[in-house]
This record gives structure tokens, C-alpha cells and sequence, in this order.
């Protein structure tokens, strides 16, 4: 039923589109290339790798990119610490999008393959995006299809299949010569295996050692969420600099409440360099069915321990530096920077236990850990 | 839910009100400061993306991450 | 309340007013002004009177306008002799990214300096690049909004045909 309320607003939003006034002509994303290297560290899991992605026109109507991206998975989380083995694993997605540009609006489609041993997904999307009101709105609408297949490395017969649809609006106005804001809405609708095949939730039994049990995980068949992001951009004049903020609500039918803000400040020294700080506060109720101890075996319809369910807050202070280098050495090229990018993260848990720390069943101390988020890459326009 | 169909009404709205009359109060000439790089909303689409594939892989909240546009009115 | 809007969206549909694409023919004076130059003189649309004059107003900021530029320059350096004059009308408060520009990408023609933006509001800007096209009478007869590669073959077609009438 969320499905078809999605695809009424968007279907009457796409009409308006059509039916609005048009700017003069969009343009075409720049041609770029693309070289990033990217390190997570956090709850003892390192997930390393790289992103390559390359955009180009095809005469004046198309541009088409495409990027491949890998995760190397090294984990001992905490999930594998209380009740599993640590793992390695690998992760790889390619992506391949184009747009057209066709009068005033440009059109784009695109696919993506995401593929692990026992995890594979696939997405296609379609977006329209339209400048509109003289150039100082821009609106963009896209519906986006998946596809999962999940297995179990453990079980060669186990196999399970999720979809997934994906409705986005956006918009992105200019209110002065100095400001922009911009708003998004996104509403999602999953349904079919939507748990992890190998997670597990516990439950108080007397009988064991421990004082409690294991039993697998078992998520509802559907979900539907949506979010509401409100963001602005202002221009200062010292550096050139311009500090920015944005916030989102989410909810969704499982019951899941959170919110997440974000401030930066982005500083341009004399166009060789660039400073953008920011600091992100996300903030989450536990779905309805999430419990770190459930009373006893098979206690409700549905079973949660998944800590990305509970309640939890991160806060993450990040720090970007560019610097753009001269490119005269390679005629071809417009321009190249070299970038690094460095997010601490701190993530608390309200009601997610750390079973390793010890202590009775539902007396562990919670959960709690911090991440450092490294990026190094290398940016070529031509 | 009623806020989707306020927006979907909205867009109704404004094309029976004809806004086809609205000037831009921003002149395409006094653009220069929104052409520059600190406000551009997708600096580096790279990296956003890695960030935002970060954090949803964490988080229970997805959607609602990212828009483009704003530009230059170049064209 | 949502069908009603779709059936609105439907019959505006029907009596739906197409946007004013890309380049527009019109006929009307040019109303005259005068702007610094890079050396700071004063320069007047009347000195060019009789000229066939290509109007361009553009920013450095404007990527579509830079592009533009070396392909204005050709044109400038083909009919100059001929009758045809090019003036690039700089929108930017700051003069010095343009200059840095220019320096870049020099140009033969006059670059003038519209930093109190009067002659593009004279002039209607309503997208960056805008191309104004005048005859020998300072009468406008082709404007072009925006640029997208090909539109110089429109400048030299329509340029070509006002130096012949």
C-alpha cells in the first residue's frame, strides 16, 4: 500500500516536472576520473579497499560512468566475539550509469552488482532531473529497483531472495545570491528474507552455563521506511568559505526512530586549497521487536538483536584537505586534486550488550566503540 | 503520510496557478558565489558516496542522504 | 484530493505553453551604453555604429563561457576586417578572476566590464553565456541563451548573412 502512495506522489510530482516552466538547458556532468583508497577501523573489523570511477561524454547529449569498488573484510565484531568466528571476506560492486540530455532535462539509468560469497545485489534506477523557476530550482525524481539473493556459507542449499523499491524526490533551491537549500524526501519498501542468515538473538535459560541461549534471528518480510532531509549552504565571503548544515528524519514500519544532524565549514586558501570540518550527531530508537535478552526461547513473532536496531547515537567529527595541483606536465587535463579525508566516530549503545566484557545475563556493560574512517584519493578532470 | 500528499498537491498547485511568471530574483550575472567550489553540494561524488554507504551500513536509517543541482545557471 | 490534482495536471496539460527554446529572432533597437575597457577607457556601442556587433556577455566562473571564448576569438579574427565587430561584456563584480582568465586565454577582441551588472539588466540577461547579435542599423536580431557546442556555426551563419544585407 506504501508502494502505491510512493508511486502516486512521485507519478503527480513527475506531471508537475513536465508541466513547469524549464530553465535554459542543463549541462552534462564534467568528465572525471576517480582514485580512492578507503579504510574502515572499528569494533575490531577492518574493511580496506578501493573505488575507481570514471565519467565520460559521448558527444554533446551523454555522459556515462562507471565505478568499481571493493571491500575487503577482515572481522572479529562484537557479534563475532560473543557467539561466531572471525572472518574474512570480500566484497565487489560495479556500477555503470548514464544521462541524457534531452531539451531542458537530463535523464539517467543505471545499474549496480554488489557481489560476496554468500550476498548478491542488484539495483537499477531511473532520475529525471529539471532545472526550473529561471535555473534557481532544481528538482530531481528517481525510482530505483533491487534484487538480493542471499545465502549461507555454511548451508550450499540455503537460499533466500529480498526486493527492494526505492522513491526519491529532491530539491535544491537558490534563495539568495549567497544561499541554497535543499530538501529530500526518500521512501523505501523491502520485502522478503530482510535478516542476516547468520545473526542471533539470545534468550534467558536457566539450564545453561552462560544463563542464557541462542537462537537465529527472524526479521519481518516487509518494511517500509521513509526520511526527510532539510539541508542549506551558505557563502562566506574570507577564503572564498561557506559553512553548511542538514538534518534528517527517519521512521519506518519496524519502528525504528532516528534522526541525524550535520555542521561544516568548508575553507578555500588562495584555490590550491581546500579545509571542509564537520561534525554529525545520529540519534536511533530500537525497533519494535529488537531485544539484547529476550525472557525465554521463541518469546515473540519476531526476534532482533542486530545492534544497527537498537538504540544507539553515534557522533563522528571529520576533516577533509584538497589540494589542487597544477596539471600543466599532462595537456589533457583540466584540473587534479589529491585529497585526504580522516572521520572519528563514536558510537553508544543504550541497549546492546558487550556479552565478551562479562557479567550476568543482561547485566553486561553496553556497547560502545569508536571508528576511524581514512580516505586518500586522487581526483582528474578532463 | 498527509505530508506526501501536501507535496503532491503542491506540485498540482503550482502548475494550475501558471507560475510560468516568476522572474529569477537571482540574475543568471550574480551567480559567481554559487558557481564556487566551497558550495557545491556533491564536491567529491567518490567520497560522498563511500560516506554515505559508512554510515548506512551502521545505521538503521537509510534514504534521504544526498540532492544535486544549485549550479551556476551556466546555459 | 490527489485525483483532483492529476486532473488538473491533465487539462493544463492540454493547453500546456511550451518554454522559448534555445536562440530567439527578434527586431528591436539596442539600447546603447558605454563601459570601461581593460585600460579603464570609456567604450560606446556608437562607436561601432554601422558595424555588424556581436554582443557576449560571459563570467569566468561560467564554464559553458569559457569554453565559448576561443571560439568567439576565431570569429572575431575571420570578420574584423569585414565589417563585424565582437565585444565581451564581463559580468563580474571582481575583475581580477577574469583577468586571470583572460591571461589564460587571451582574446583579440574588446573585453568590456559590466561590474555594476546595468548593461545585462539593459540587455535582459537571462542565462550565462547570453549572445546578442546586432545588424548595422544597432538593431537585435539574434539573441542565444546559454551555449552548447555548434551554436558558433549559428553565430558565423547569422553573422555572415547581417555583414551581406
Amino acid at each position: 500500500m506504501a508502494r502505491q502512495r510512493f508511486s502516486r506522489l512521485i507519478a503527480v510530482a513527475l506531471a508537475a516536472l513536465v508541466l513547469l516552466p524549464a530553465a535554459h538547458a542543463q549541462v552534462l556532468p564534467d568528465d572525471r576520473f576517480d582514485l580512492l583508497y578507503h579504510s574502515y577501523e572499528g569494533d575490531q573489523i577492518t574493511i580496506t579497499g578501493p573505488s575507481l570511477l570514471a565519467r565520460k561524454k559521448i558527444g554533446q547529449k551523454v555522459s556515462v560512468s562507471a565505478n568499481y569498488y571493493v571491500d575487503e573484510i577482515s572481522s572479529a565484531s562484537i557479534d563475532v566475539r560473543s557467539y561466531a568466528s572471525p572472518y574474512t571476506e570480500k566484497r565487489n560492486e560495479f556500477s555503470l550509469s548514464a544521462d541524457y540530455l534531452v531539451g531542458e532535462t537530463i535523464l539517467t539509468a543505471g545499474y549496480t552488482n554488489s557481489d560476496e560469497q554468500d550476498f548478491e545485489a542488484q539495483t537499477a534506477f531511473f532520475g529525471v532531473a529539471q532545472e526550473v523557476f529561471g535555473g534557481l530550482t532544481t528538482v530531481n525524481l528517481s525510482y530505483a529497483r533491487g534484487w538480493d539473493e542471499i545465502g549461507q556459507v555454511t548451508d550450499p542449499e540455503f537460499f533466500r531472495e529480498a526486493d527492494r523499491r526505492l522513491y526519491r524526490l529532491g530539491l535544491s533551491q537558490v534563495i539568495t545570491k549567497n544561499l541554497l537549500l535543499t530538501f529530500d524526501f526518500e521512501g523505501i519498501t523491502d520485502e522478503g528474507f530482510l535478516n542476516n542468515s547468520y545473526r542471533q538473538v539470545r534468550f534467558l535459560d536457566a539450564n545453561d552455563a552462560r544463563g542464557y541461549r541462542f537462537q537465529p534471528e527472524l526479521y519481518p518480510e516487509t518494511r517500509t521506511s521513509s526520511a526527510f532531509s532539510l539541508g542549506g549552504r551558505y557563502f562566506i565571503g574570507a577564503g572564498p568559505s561557506a559553512i553548511y548544515a542538514n538534518a534528517r528524519t527517519y521512521s519506518d514500519t519496524w519502528g525504528i526512530a532516528a534522526w541525524n544532524a550535520e555542521l561544516g565549514y568548508t575553507y578555500s586558501l588562495r584555490s590550491k586549497w581546500l579545509f571542509d570540518l564537520s561534525a554529525r550527531h545520529y540519534s536511533q530508537t530500537a525497533a519494535d521487536f529488537y531485544s539484547d535478552l529476550y525472557p525465554f526461547e521463541n518469546a515473540q513473532n519476531f526476534l532482533g538483536r542486530d545492534k544497527e536496531i537498537s538504540t544507539f547515537t553515534n557522533t563522528g567529527i571529520k576533516l577533509d584537505i584538497t589540494y589542487d595541483f597544477s596539471v600543466d606536465i599532462f595537456r589533457f587535463l583540466d584540473r587534479g586534486t589529491v585529497n585526504l579525508s580522516y572521520n572519528y566516530i563514536m558510537f553508544e549503545y543504550d541497549d546492546f550488550r558487550n556479552i565478551p566484557a562479562g557479567g550476568d545475563p543482561g547485566e553486561e556493560p553496553l556497547f560502545e566503540f569508536n571508528a576511524d574512517v581514512i580516505q586518500v584519493y586522487l581526483s582528474f578532470w578532463f | 503520510m498527509r505530508t506526501l500528499i501536501l507535496l503532491a498537491v503542491l506540485c498540482g498547485g503550482l502548475v494550475s496557478a501558471g507560475c510560468s511568471n516568476i522572474e529569477p530574483w537571482v540574475k543568471p550575472y550574480e551567480r559567481a558565489n554559487l558557481a564556487s567550489e566551497v558550495m557545491k553540494l556533491d564536491r567529491n561524488p567518490v567520497s560522498g558516496s563511500y560516506m554515505n554507504h559508512v554510515h548506512e551500513s551502521r545505521e538503521g536509517a537509510r534514504g534521504a542522504s544526498g540532492s544535486s543541482g544549485g549550479g551556476c545557471g551556466c546555459n | 484530493m490527489k485525483l483532483h490534482t492529476l486532473n488538473v495536471a491533465r487539462s493544463v496539460l492540454a493547453t500546456l505553453l511550451l518554454v522559448v527554446a534555445g536562440s530567439g529572432q527578434t527586431s528591436s533597437e539596442a539600447p546603447t551604453f558605454s563601459l570601461p575597457d581593460a585600460s579603464g577607457n570609456e567604450v560606446s556601442l556608437d562607436d561601432f555604429a554601422g558595424d555588424v556587433v556581436l554582443l557576449n556577455f560571459w563570467a569566468s566562473w561560467c564554464g559553458p563561457c569559457r569554453a565559448e571564448m576561443p571560439l568567439l576569438d576565431q570569429l572575431s579574427d575571420r570578420y574584423g576586417d569585414l565589417g563585424f565587430t565582437m565585444l565581451g561584456i564581463n559580468v563580474e563584480e571582481d575583475s581580477a578572476l577574469a583577468d586571470r582568465f583572460l591571461k589564460g586565454t587571451p582574446v583579440d577582441f574588446p573585453i568590456l566590464y559590466d561590474r555594476a551588472n546595468s548593461v545585462s539588466q539593459l540587455y535582459d540577461v537571462v542565462a550565462m553565456p547570453t549572445t546578442v547579435i546586432l545588424d548595422r542599423q544597432g538593431e537585435v536580431r539574434f539573441v542565444h541563451h546559454g551555449y552548447e557546442p555548434g551554436y558558433e556555426n549559428d553565430y558565423q551563419d547569422q553573422i555572415r548573412a547581417l555583414i551581406r544585407e
